[in-house]
């Protein structure tokens, strides 16, 4: 090509060979991608509301234990997941509600009301809790989490929003 | 700065000896018919590789087998492709093999100092039937489990050890999940390994006989 304006056969064998050899690999290349990372791309389920129990079945300052399981599609099967958390009533207004998550900030694992110590105790690294969340010692990272969206339905019952995913 | 990088790598590893002996062989003046070799080789290759891709999925058990396809092909971005040219593929391999030897046959290129050649080519057909065979049974759908139930019985009709050699096959007495697996286990493990093996043989002593003549009136 030196000089010269013309494209030498070689040179123009060559860039057409890479043109037409990056489409075609992009072609499959891109797709192949895709199908590798697709589960990771699918949304999780939706936010549900969850009814956890009567309003006056929660005792002022007595921790109330409430679970419950949401079904997820993975691929081609169905996998439940388990949800739980304590309900702390603090007085007669049902606005003025604490809802826990019992998922431990630390790495996942449930806590345990222990009545005695008044704590909430983590079986997996021995994390302790104080009846609002705090962390009292071991390893979490941060308080436990809460439900913030709560409603009290017509008939007394709590319902927690449980977010997607 | 990439020329020093290549000749550092050259003077170890001999790139320019390869691409001269691999590549810029020289070749007899050939036709279309010269180049199903290769094309053997792209699909073996192509095979293996969208093979590998739907191993992500697939899921050799007969309780989720169906179902992974099932999800293979409407769940999974792109699936559809990845299977749909592992499937096509599959077919057209047996073709281009068969096309091949033909082409080999007609050229009496089997001949000396060939023989070997077309032996190990011989077996490279016979595994490629095998990989079609044992992938046909992998949807875990009627038709494959029927083609199955046929093929082994077909091969349990040797005289003396058929019903050994249908066992064998199955795993047992009946088409369960034992064959699945070892049908699976044969189509991503055992058979691709011999065919890569024999292709390696295969190239290696085409490579040093170089490709034959087109025969001439004379011959």
């Amino acid at each position: 090509m030196s000089g010269s304006k013309e494209i030498s056969r070689r040179d123009f064998i060559k860039v057409t060979t890479g043109i037409v050899g990056g489409a075609i690999g992009a072609a499959i290349g891109l797709p192949s991608i895709f199908y590798l990372i697709d589960p990771a791309l699918q949304e999780g389920g939706k936010d549900i509301w969850v009814s956890i129990g009567k309003f006056e079945d929660m005792q002022v300052g007595v921790p109330y234990p409430f679970s419950f399981t949401r079904v997820q599609v993975n691929g081609w099967e169905r996998t439940s997941n388990s949800f739980g958390g304590y309900a702390i009533r603090k007085s007669d207004n049902p606005d003025d509600l604490l809802i826990l998550n019992s998922r431990c900030t630390h790495l996942a694992c449930t806590v345990n009301w222990n009545a005695e110590a008044q704590e909430y105790i983590c079986p997996c690294h021995d994390a302790a809790f104080d009846i609002e969340g705090r962390v009292l010692g071991g390893p979490p990272p941060r308080p436990l989490d809460k439900f913030e969206d709560f409603r009290m339905t017509e008939d007394g019952r709590i319902e927690i929003l449980s977010k997607a995913g | 700065m990439w020329k020093k990088i290549y000749d550092w790598l050259d003077e170890r590893l001999g790139l320019q000896d390869m691409y001269a002996n691999l590549l810029d062989r020289p070749e007899p003046k050939g036709n279309w018919w010269n180049t199903l070799g290769s094309a053997s080789l792209f699909l073996f290759v192509m095979q293996g590789l969208t093979g590998i891709f739907l191993t992500v999925y697939y899921t050799p058990s007969p309780d989720h087998a169906y179902d992974s396809i099932q999800y293979i092909m409407e769940g999974v971005a792109f699936g559809w492709l990845i299977r749909g040219i592992h499937h096509w593929g599959a077919t057209l391999m047996v073709l281009v093999v068969f096309v091949h030897m033909l082409r080999v046959f007609f050229t009496a290129s089997f001949k000396y100092p060939r023989e070997l050649t077309w032996l190990i080519g011989i077996g490279l057909l016979l595994l490629t039937l095998g990989m079609g065979f044992t992938g046909y049974l992998l949807p875990w759908n009627q038709r494959a489990f029927w083609a199955t139930t046929v093929g082994t019985q077909i091969a349990g009709s040797v005289p003396f050890i058929g019903e050994f050699i249908l066992k064998a096959l199955r795993g047992g007495p009946d088409l369960s999940a034992l064959t699945l697996q070892r049908f699976f286990s044969a189509h991503i493990w055992i058979l691709p390994l011999l065919l890569a093996g024999l292709i390696g043989i295969h190239l290696f002593l085409i490579i040093k006989h170089g490709e034959s003549h087109f025969p001439s009136k004379e011959d």
